[in-house]
């Protein structure tokens, strides 16, 4: 189970290839790659800020929490901060389990959950200057597709 | 004394990220130096959605400072 906060650019494929070595039990890897849109034109620059420190541990936790809920054999996320340009990932999710859907859904529930709760500040910067992002209504109500059995995060 | 950090909106607004405050000993007497030395940034850390952390802990409610505490204020959290 690795979390991986980082400014580098970094290759998703090769990203999925190393997850994928070394993982007897599992029967199937479901991978994720968000990638910073251009939105038209709207955005040139994502600027992310984590706080070192804490951010990691918030997400490991996360992913404890998945490892348990979907049974997972492994999990992994890497996250940029600093400034991301159009086209470069910004985060990259796997999941490993012994059956396909623990490991769809061990991916799913990670990124609802990276997306709307995570301890990340982003700011987008635009032809028209910059402007501190919040969470979408849509990223809180998929949040409560988790919710059913436990509280949320 | 303790090391404020500020993230995302309250850093801009602020005009600063890190600040050493001398003479705190609990959380109230850094928010009563922070609203005599930054009013704005005073009103906009009590505002609805912002946490405390304190030593990379979310504290609510006032806590007492260690010497050399760090104490972060976080405006709500975008995601990824």
């Amino acid at each position: 189970m690795a979390v991986i906060v980082q400014t580098e650019v970094f290759d998703p494929g090769a990203a999925l290839s190393a997850f994928s070595l070394g993982l007897p039990d599992a029967g199937g890897v479901v991978s994720f790659t968000g990638i910073a849109r251009k939105d038209g034109g709207k955005t040139e620059m994502l600027e992310l800020e984590a706080y070192l420190g804490f951010t990691e541990p918030w997400i490991e936790a996360l992913v404890e929490e998945a490892r348990s809920r979907f049974n997972l054999c492994g999990a992994t996320v890497i996250h940029r901060v600093g400034p991301i340009l159009p086209g470069e990932a910004i985060v990259f999710v796997a999941t490993a389990a012994a059956h396909r859907r623990q490991a769809f859904e061990g991916a799913d529930f990670l990124m609802d959950h990276l997306k709307s709760r995570a301890p990340f500040w982003k700011k987008e910067h635009g032809p028209d200057g910059a402007r501190w992002i919040e969470p979408r209504q849509a990223d809180y109500q998929d949040l409560t597709r988790w919710t059913a059995d436990q509280p949320p995060r | 004394m303790a090391r404020v950090l500020l993230f995302g909106v309250l850093r801009d607004l602020a005009g600063w990220r890190e600040q050493i405050f001398e003479d705190v000993s609990d959380l109230d007497d850094l928010h009563s130096d922070i609203a005599r030395l930054y009013p704005d940034l005073a009103e906009a850390i009590s505002g609805p959605g912002v946490q405390v952390a304190v030593d990379k802990e979310i504290v609510r409610g006032n806590s007492i400072l260690s010497p050399g505490a760090e104490v972060a204020f976080l405006p709500p959290m975008s995601g990824g």
